[in-house]
């Protein structure tokens, strides 16, 4: 209904426009104007995340792109979603009720993003999820209205389990978050690891925050498996790192194993604790030239290293809007169209495309955490193992559960 | 002459409490015809959030205005109304949002039921952190529980066909749904107040010894209390699922058990609208926040609110209100 | 090998022992929050944030002024409590003629502005204070590796709740705190300063929570959020143990720590709501909790 009145609106602005003798291009644009809304949590767990940081490289593509599509201004919103699914869908239907907010970028917390691409698909909008870790998003919640862009739990569990079996870590306790979000990483995990050829010998469910973890390092630590894997996330993986140093986990020969552990968390963490921790990311700003000039910019302008959400975001961002100059019009649907049809190759995302289930797979990376030995620099932090290939890093469509994918 | 102004006297103040009954309806008429108008000037699912923290805020304006108990732990109902009723509609597709409500509802009350039996023998303090430790247990069930999709949140409730006749999926039509409701809350709370029953309540509130030595069963006057606060609180959470289409743990988190004490105490305790106002108030202020260049200071904001609230602004805005009109035009 | 519930010995040992530091935070936070409450009557609920607020004074102070851990063990107290003095001094006494509910509702907005705050200036990602020096590295007790930091936490934790114990029950000061909780209006008239006296109960209690920071800097994150979490469970403890005594809070917080510990290995997926299952269980047996006294 309301995208009738909307189409209706902009079929009518089209015919005044063209009598105007404005140029077409930009008549089709609703409202002459592209309006993005930046949510994300701006002021809590996930704040370093991506956060004001990932305003920020928003900022930097509209600016880069030249601020305005075929003459069409690019105007961006923003808002704290409070990582709460109400705030978060509250806010989104409010800029596509009231704002005709074009395309919403950012999307954090799962919970935030599953709640407004819900809100998306009912009222036929955009969004590009940069934040979330749920491969949900693109699995049993995958909508024809979003696309999810830098990485999710499935590679992250896929990459890092893998190497480290072949790595010869065949032996895994399991460090699980009791809820949702953490028994589906550990299952994604026990299946790839026991498929390469390893096994887990125990586990322990730790409730969800946890606090101290001394009890679970030292059960941990009993087991005499090779590898601690942390099914866990955000504040109780910083958490149970800290302890595991505390308690010379590493020295005694046992090795970690991060599945959801970002650059802000090692930084935060210092490499006193985190050194030799072998995770998977999407993007590293000291992978190469091309990644290091623009985080160098983005340096200049925010003061930190950009993480690999905020380095999405900037990506995500300058396609949409390539899509949409291509395209000649801001209409989601033709706008997602024209995403898909185009190759996302950047300094972010190499033989990157969209699937059809809405997932941007692209290659991504084995790192380890460097000793503060080998570091150079404040954020001389990771070094780059290995490059998993797009194909092989996400989850194979043959296994989706998408409604939007013929299996 | 003194037998006549004897006479006289109680005619009098009947009058005026007529007048001041009449005047009373006739605001409450003009609310309604607001409400009925709002929609048509606001933003419909902006109101919505507005009214159903409204009569959260109500609900436990019930329990610290009237019977005196400063409850923690109220975001416990309005958690598990929204999670029972979510869960059920999104689950079986055939059920009508209305018979959600109620379930969400009562599960809530019985909730309450539990809370009230643990809780209840104790006062001031005491009874706001028990109630705040026993909420903070419900927290954890939802965080594992299955049904509750833990920190991912429950999603995709269908609106549905009110009475499996009337779509909820307009915005108007759901804002309509939800304002009755709000009147069906409101007026509940309303009669409870001013039953015999609520007179019995504001009497332990003043002085609980003497309501004792009157021969009146204290503690099975606030546990009723405590119950309809309680099933009005999940009645509030259920409600607010189906116009979201989603529960999460936001809902369930002690934050907005204190939030909706803030709400409640800048509005005004004991007052029936201060609720409604405090909960207006903090909606949009969290609305306007959240969009603009002091996003990141809300909590501070709100911290700031509460910290004036109690030192200078203790009967909040409607008390305040009050207060002026009884000193100006009486 | 000796079983113990099916566990090794040495296992239910280990647990028995990180239980025991974790009960000595337990007991800190607890008896500082015992301490202003006897007092003053108002809950603290700005606790959480003061004991933040001592883990970050202790990680500011090391990074801008140089100043080591030792040293902060004993500056950061006083001056996170001498802060708790002005809050107590130009807040909550404004305030102290009125329902103690409206301190509980002062002192959670006071949290909400502490924790807003730091978030901003230093995110939530948490924050590393180093171990010191002489602390790092480990001891063999034959059946755990333990921490040395962590066997250090206990014994500091202890010996400051004996010399709270000992201020409170064994000197004049103590003397004059325990009878103001009894009676202060008698306590003013027999000269003695009451509202003083108040005021430097509530920047001890609040000194109490900071020396937990310091204590909790190097082994947890230092972030903005750690203490509201931790503050939940202490209340549960407080309610268990009743409010009436000092010893009461040491005692139940050692015994909810273990309590807790030795969930973490039998049933994990409980050792969040143990604390608040115990807590139901006494309320319903003894509702003034377990030291608690009859009103």
């Amino acid at each position: 209904m309301t995208f009738m009145k909307k189409t209706l609106a902009a079929s009518i602005a089209v015919a005044a426009a063209s009598s105007l003798a404005v140029s077409t291009a930009q008549a089709d644009m609703s409202d002459g104007e592209i309006r993005i809304g930046y949510l994300a949590d701006m002021s809590g767990t996930y704040r370093d995340l991506a956060g004001p940081g990932g305003e920020a490289a928003l900022e930097m593509a509209v600016e880069d792109f030249g601020g305005s599509v075929n003459g069409s201004p690019i105007v961006v919103f923003s808002a704290d979603d409070r990582n709460s699914a109400d705030v978060g869908a509250n806010t989104v239907r409010g800029w596509i009720d009231q704002d005709n907010v074009d395309m919403v970028a950012g999307l954090v917390a799962s919970s935030v993003s599953i709640a407004v691409t819900k809100v998306l698909e009912e009222n036929n909008g955009l969004g590009i999820v940069s934040g979330s870790a749920a491969s949900s998003i693109t699995n049993e919640h995958c909508t024809p209205n979003h696309i999810h862009w830098v990485y999710d739990t499935y590679p992250l569990a896929n990459g890092t389990a893998k190497a480290v079996v072949e790595q010869g870590g065949d032996s895994w306790f399991m460090l699980t978050a009791d809820y949702a979000f953490g028994h589906a990483l550990e299952a994604d995990v026990t299946k790839v690891v026991e498929e390469s050829g390893g096994e887990i010998v125990g586990g322990v469910r730790h409730p969800f925050p946890t606090n101290d973890f001394s009890s679970y390092i030292l059960q941990a630590q009993g087991s005499g498996a090779k590898i601690i894997g942390l099914a866990n996330a955000g504040a109780d993986t910083v958490n149970a790192i800290t302890t595991a140093s505390q308690f010379g986990i590493t020295q005694s020969g046992q090795q970690l194993a991060g599945l959801l552990i970002f650059l802000n968390d090692v930084h935060a963490l210092g490499l006193e604790a985190t050194q030799g921790l072998l995770l998977t990311t999407g993007w590293y700003w000291d992978m190469d030239e091309q990644s290091r000039e623009w985080a160098q910019r983005y340096f200049d302008e925010v003061g930190r290293m950009p993480t690999m959400v905020q380095a999405g975001i900037y990506s995500s961002t300058m396609h949409y809007l390539k899509a949409v100059e291509a395209a000649g019009t801001d209409d989601p649907e033709t706008v997602r169209a024209q995403m898909a049809e185009m190759p996302v190759e950047d300094f972010f995302a190499r033989n990157g495309t969209i699937r059809e289930d809405g997932r941007m797979i692209h290659d991504m990376y084995l790192a380890q955490v460097k000793t503060p030995e080998e570091s150079t620099g404040e954020w001389d932090l990771y070094e780059i193992l290995s490059t998993i290939p797009a194909e092989e890093a996400y989850r194979p469509l043959s296994e989706s559960q998408c409604k939007l994918v013929q299996n | 002459m003194a037998e006549s102004q004897t006479m006289t006297a109680p005619s009098v103040v009947l009058e005026r409490q007529k007048r001041a009954k009449f005047r009373r309806n006739m605001f409450y008429l003009a609310l309604i015809v607001a409400g009925l108008v709002a929609p048509f000037l606001a933003y419909p699912v902006f109101l919505m959030k507005v009214l159903c923290f409204a009569l959260f805020a109500c609900a436990f304006n019930l329990l610290l205005g009237y019977a005196g108990l400063l409850s923690f732990g109220h975001a416990a109902f309005l958690a598990t109304g929204g999670y029972v009723t979510g869960y059920l509609l999104a689950s079986y597709p055939g059920l009508t949002p209305e018979l959600g409500i109620i379930a969400g509802t009562l599960l809530a009350t019985l909730l309450g039921v539990v809370f009230g039996v643990l809780s209840i023998r104790r006062q001031g303090i005491y009874f706001a952190m028990v109630t705040l430790a026993i909420a903070q247990l419900v927290y954890f069930m939802f965080v594992q529980a299955p049904f509750t999709g833990g920190e991912d949140g429950l999603h995709g409730v269908p609106r549905g066909e009110l009475f499996g006749l009337i779509s909820l999926s307009s915005n108007l039509a759901m804002y309509y749904f939800v304002f009755a409701i709000f009147i069906f809350g409101f007026a509940l709370i309303q009669r409870t107040v001013h039953s015999p029953f609520g007179q019995v309540l504001k009497a332990i509130r003043e002085n609980e010894p003497r309501a004792v030595s009157l021969g009146y069963n204290v503690d099975a006057y606030k546990l009723v209390a405590f119950v309809i606060s309680a099933g009005l609180a999940g009645l509030a959470g259920s409600t607010k699922t189906v116009v979201f289409q989603l529960a999460s743990l936001t809902d369930a988190h002690w934050h907005m058990s204190g939030e909706v004490i803030l709400m409640t105490l800048l509005g005004g305790v004991g007052t029936l609208l201060g609720p409604l106002m405090g909960a207006g108030i903090v909606v949009s202020l969290q609305h306007i926040l959240a969009q603009s260049p002091l996003g990141n200071w809300v909590s501070v904001i709100l911290g700031i609110i509460f910290v004036i609230c109690v030192l200078s602004f203790r009967s909040g805005i409607i008390g305040e209100l009050d207060k002026m009109y009884r000193k100006n035009f009486k | 090998m000796t079983m113990i519930f099916g566990v090794p010995l040495a296992v239910f040992m280990g647990q028995l022992t990180l239980g025991l530091v974790n009960g000595a935070f337990y007991a800190l936070l607890s008896l500082g929050l015992a301490v202003i409450f006897g007092l003053l009557k108002i809950v603290n609920f700005a606790h959480g944030a003061q004991y933040m607020l001592g883990a970050f004074a202790a990680l500011l102070g090391f990074r801008y002024l140089g100043i080591n851990y030792w040293l902060a063990l004993f500056l950061v107290p006083l001056v996170v409590g001498a802060f708790g003095v002005l809050l107590e001094r130009f807040l909550l006494r404004r305030i102290a003629h009125l329902d103690h509910l409206y301190g509980l509702l002062l002192t959670f907005g006071l949290a909400l502005i502490f924790e807003g705050t730091l978030v901003n200036f230093f995110g939530v990602s948490g924050a590393r204070y180093a171990t010191p020096e002489i602390l790092q590295g480990g001891l063999n007790l034959g059946f755990m590796f333990l921490p040395t930091y962590r066997a250090w936490v206990l014994v500091a934790a202890l010996a400051m709740c004996l010399f709270t114990w000992f201020m409170i029950e064994r000197t004049r000061l103590g003397a004059y705190l325990r009878a103001g909780t009894e009676n202060s209006q008698l306590m003013q008239a027999f000269g003695v300063n009451v509202p003083l006296l108040i005021t430097l109960t509530y920047g001890f209690g609040v000194g109490l929570a900071a020396f937990a920071g310091v204590l909790a800097a190097p082994l947890y994150p230092v972030s903005p959020t750690m203490g509201s979490s931790l503050l939940i469970v202490v209340f549960a403890v407080v309610v268990i143990g009743g409010m009436g005594s000092i010893l009461g809070a040491i005692i139940t917080g050692l015994a909810m720590g273990i309590i807790e510990g030795l969930t973490k290995v039998y049933y994990p997926e409980a050792s969040n709501t143990v604390i608040f299952l115990v807590m139901i269980l006494v309320l319903m047996l003894r509702p003034v909790g377990l030291f608690g006294k009859e009103a």
